[in-house]
């Protein structure tokens, strides 16, 4: 058997982790990543086809249109989906790029609030359209 | 202390001969970035549409200046070739997809595709919104 470590074995500090490591868990993101994608891909014709509705409408044309429950849940949705997406991405690309600890944290939290904010945001639009007020 | 073992180093980047993969990853990755940002386009549309008149007027006077169209169109492409590059990734995850000529294909089928899409939706955009 080969030696799990020391100066003699090629293996890297990665390779030696054994099971999940120590957190237990790691694939959550990379799934949900997935998830998301494939939602927007089934949400992408009906969200052309609102686009393409509201097109040249003045405003209480658009909000009537958007108010209207089919169309406020197919919003909701990609909202949803687009936002979770989003921030998982960024969050890939700040660990790749970012090396000092303490930026990647903040760069971390920053995009946590940056993508909470646009989905609740977004989300507070579509309810109001939707109650009419 | 781990112990650091002297390993032979990977070459950098840049000393590589450009694939058209190599390309289109970079492009998956900056299209990514560019619809995180334009996605406030999205909710701002959004906010005016619930807010009123005054607000909406406000964003339709940028979309309709050349540079508002601009990245209008160009938030249509980046979603159409990040989508298209995007199922080229899960035909991959699931472990196909991987031989030259495929990956070749997928990666050319998406660059094309997505300029296609973007095309033929902003064609169909000033035929139905040019009417209203």
């Amino acid at each position: 058997m080969q030696p799990l470590s020391g100066p003699k074995s090629m293996r890297t500090p990665l390779g030696r982790v054994r099971n999940l490591g120590a957190s237990h868990t790691g694939t959550k993101d990379f799934w949900r990543q997935r998830v998301t994608a494939v939602a927007m891909i089934l949400l992408i014709v009906p969200m052309v086809v609102v686009m393409m509705i509201l097109l040249g409408r003045n405003q209480a044309g658009a909000a009537q249109i958007l108010g209207s429950p089919p169309i406020a849940i197919i919003m909701l949705l990609f909202v949803v989906a687009s936002i979770w997406h989003m921030k998982i991405g960024m969050q890939v690309i700040i660990e790749d790029y970012v090396h000092d600890e303490k930026t990647k944290l903040a760069s971390i939290m920053a995009n946590n609030f940056f993508s909470v904010t646009l989905a609740l945001a977004a989300a507070y639009a579509i309810f109001k359209l939707s109650s009419g007020v | 202390m781990t112990i650091r073992i002297e390993r032979p180093l990977s070459p950098h980047l840049q000393i590589y001969r450009w694939t058209l993969t190599m390309a289109l990853s970079i492009v998956h990755r900056a299209t990514g970035v560019a619809l995180y940002f334009g996605t406030l386009l999205l909710v701002w549309w959004l906010i005016a549409v619930s807010s009123g008149p005054g607000a909406y007027a406000a964003v339709q006077s940028f979309t309709a200046s050349w540079i508002g169209r601009l990245i209008a169109f160009g938030y249509t492409w980046a979603l159409m070739h990040h989508m298209l590059s995007g199922v080229r990734h899960l035909v991959w995850d699931l472990g196909y997809g991987f031989k030259p000529a495929e990956r070749e294909w997928l990666t050319r089928a998406a660059l094309i595709g997505g300029i296609l899409l973007t095309v033929l939706l902003w064609i169909v955009a000033y035929a139905i919104g040019g009417g209203r």
